[in-house]
């Protein structure tokens, strides 16, 4: 850049100077998209200072107006608290089980997520990771892949996803998704949700134990808060009986893992397909032996096509923010 | 019908053979290295009246000739491209396959072989399992709702292709042999133009001496380097060699296989891509599939047998 240039930019800089962001630690669309993100804001990067956390948010404190965050990374209330000026939280999460929303909603701070952004790409991995785990996909790519096909004779048989009984838990965006989906493949659709939902026509039921006993496959497509914490447990599990199968597209913790571990070793159910995990990157080393399982790395969301959305998302909610208008994507705090 | 012959080609499958053996004289091929000429070492060729074979091992010319009293042919499969029709309708043995019962097994496989490699769910499965996780994130993978699918043949298979992947949003086109009055997909009359014009090549027609070979160099470079390739048909569907340097090459994106032309080997060069995903030809192999075609294949030579008409005939 020539000297006029750089006079111009800085000139800009300082008579327009781009709005201050801060981020605590990277989200996924930071470390694809930080050029595109930078030219509108400047970031404050917690995770790059040499200073404790306490004492870069109190350094930053007055000029913080905005935190970028994500699914895994908390913004507790301590964090709030120390940010007087703190106005938006936007996350590049549909989940908002990391954030203090208690505190936001008491200090007025708005929240802005993904929305609905994600629900096709989260959907199209519960149905990938089912009809993987059934008809066992990446267990026969690997019998082929380590010559066992020549050597061995014929894999051993899968089961047929037509005609069985899917029970969704959750039937929000993603829940209805997965449902669309499934349909013209036979599956006959069940669900249980907070509340029953008229506009669709699948069979209700009120509570998980049920829906587990009435179905041969449970997909978790439901949000992680206090009432779905373990809310898959020994209980549910056992009346998911030994054909069935269980996908995670959720949280890991809505699912006691130690009990659906200990069902999958003893063959109390059939198998599962798993995004997401309790103590993620940690997967419990026995699911890693089993060939019934199928194993993803928290990523129903990770397409570039999807990035790309969620980053001009992302500039879109803060260019909103700072500018006074109104949310692209809120979340309704007043519950 | 416990004296009728019947000679079975290959395993198959347990069900069938214990089926096989309940209603009739059950001959097993392999017991005699599968030759045939072994077996007429041993056996009359009088003896068989029925043959069962399968994609492994079909019915061909030299097995119809060994067999004076071949009156019909039961196949385990749905395609037919491992028997000798010509020499059947010659000879009026009858001919019966095991349609619809596999359509939605074969379907099913079809699109998880999509998302298996858009969404590169077996590389990631591997991924976790030798513990990368832990260092890094696996990376990002490629959207699979709202694309363009192309689909080879629209007949039962394919249909039922389509039908699933609408409901993920997707545009849907097919080239056939001739436009079918009844879809609502775009057609087109060149396989060129439908490669060009989709990312995702699904290959779902009956493997016939029009169609071997019928995605080539040509098709697969219009598919293009973000296009992958989903083949539930035959191996001999697919220039191998072509899709293996296409695939080195990067001039094709991805590829879904559960056939190759000389099952069971697969080209080396594929087992270590990252964006293929390989199945050992299981398109119907499912508990409830496999046992719905072995009692279809049990109703036709019953039904042939006490002289009630075929429930599946193909000739």
């Amino acid at each position: 850049m020539d000297c006029n240039g750089y006079r111009q930019e800085n000139h800009d800089q300082n008579l327009f100077p781009k709005p201050k962001v801060l981020v605590l630690e990277p989200p996924p669309v930071f470390i694809y998209h930080e050029d595109k993100l930078s030219q509108k804001f400047h970031f404050l990067k917690a995770w790059d200072s040499p200073l404790p956390l306490d004492q870069f948010l109190t350094t930053h404190a007055h000029s913080v107006q905005a935190i970028l965050s994500h699914g895994s990374c908390p913004v507790t209330t301590n964090t709030i608290r120390l940010l007087p000026s703190l106005g938006l939280i936007v996350t590049t999460s549909a989940g908002l089980d990391q954030i203090d929303l208690q505190e936001c909603r008491r200090r007025g701070v708005s929240v802005a997520y993904a929305g609905s952004l994600f629900s096709a790409d989260v959907a199209d991995i519960a149905v990938g990771l089912l009809i993987d785990a059934l008809r066992k996909i990446s267990a026969g790519n690997r019998y082929v892949t380590q010559g066992l096909w020549a050597n061995n004779g014929d894999f051993s048989l899968g089961s047929k996803l037509g005609g069985r009984k899917v029970g969704i838990v959750g039937l929000g965006s993603i829940g209805l998704e997965v449902g669309k989906r499934l349909e013209p493949f036979g599956c006959n659709i069940l669900y249980c949700s907070r509340n029953k939902k008229s506009s669709v026509s699948y069979p209700y039921y009120s509570n998980v134990c049920e829906l587990a006993a009435n179905c041969e496959v449970l997909i978790i497509c439901c949000e992680l808060n206090e009432q779905t914490r373990h809310v898959i447990n020994k209980e549910v599990l056992l009346a998911l009986g030994k054909k069935g199968l269980i996908i995670n597209v959720g949280r890991g913790a809505i699912i006691d893992e130690q009990e659906m571990v200990r069902c999958l070793m003893q063959g109390e159910i059939a198998g599962a397909g798993l995004d997401v995990f309790e103590n993620e990157p940690h997967v419990p080393s026995e699911l890693i032996s089993l060939d019934n399982v199928v194993l993803s790395p928290h990523r129903a969301v990770h397409t570039e096509e999807t990035l790309m959305a969620l980053v001009d998302l992302v500039i879109g909610n803060l260019e909103a923010f700072f500018s006074n208008k109104p949310l692209l994507s809120p979340v309704l705090l007043d519950k | 019908m416990k004296s009728i012959g019947v000679l079975m080609t290959c395993p198959m499958h347990k069900y069938l053979e214990q089926q096989l053996e309940t209603h009739f004289n059950l001959f097993k091929l392999w017991h005699c290295n599968s030759s045939i000429t072994e077996f007429l070492k041993t056996h009359q060729g009088n003896t068989i009246r029925a043959v069962v074979g399968d994609t492994n091992i079909g019915v061909d010319a030299e097995l119809i000739a060994s067999f004076p009293n071949l009156e019909i042919v039961a196949s385990y499969s749905v395609g037919l491209d491992k028997i000798d029709l010509r020499k059947c309708e010659e000879k009026g043995i009858r001919v019966a396959n095991t349609p619809d019962v596999l359509t939605d097994d074969v379907a099913d496989l079809a699109i998880g072989l999509i998302l298996g490699v858009l969404r590169r769910i077996c590389a990631s499965d591997v991924y976790v399992r030798i513990g990368k996780w832990k260092d890094a994130d696996f990376g990002l993978a490629t959207k699979f709702s709202g694309k363009s699918v192309g689909i080879v043949g629209l007949g039962r298979i394919g249909t039922a292709i389509a039908k699933r992947a609408e409901a993920f949003g997707c545009s849907i086109s097919y080239f056939s042999r001739s436009q079918k009055p009844f879809a609502n997909y775009k057609f087109y009359s060149n396989i060129i133009d439908l490669a060009t014009s989709c990312q995702i090549l699904i290959v779902a027609c009956a493997l016939t001496e029009e169609t071997r070979h019928i995605i080539d160099r040509e098709v697969i470079d219009a598919l293009g380097p973000k296009g992958i390739l989903i083949n539930i048909g035959r191996g001999a569907h697919v220039d191998e060699t072509e899709l293996v340097s296409a695939l080195l090459e990067g001039r094709l994106g991805g590829a879904g296989l559960d056939v190759y032309e000389n099952e069971p080997e697969v080209p080396e060069e594929l087992l270590g891509l990252g964006n293929v995903v390989l199945q050992p030809h299981v398109g119907s192999d499912t508990v409830e599939t496999s046992d719905a075609m072995a009692d279809l294949v049990i109703s036709n030579l019953k039904a042939h047998f006490s002289n009630k008409p075929l429930l599946t005939p193909v000739i």
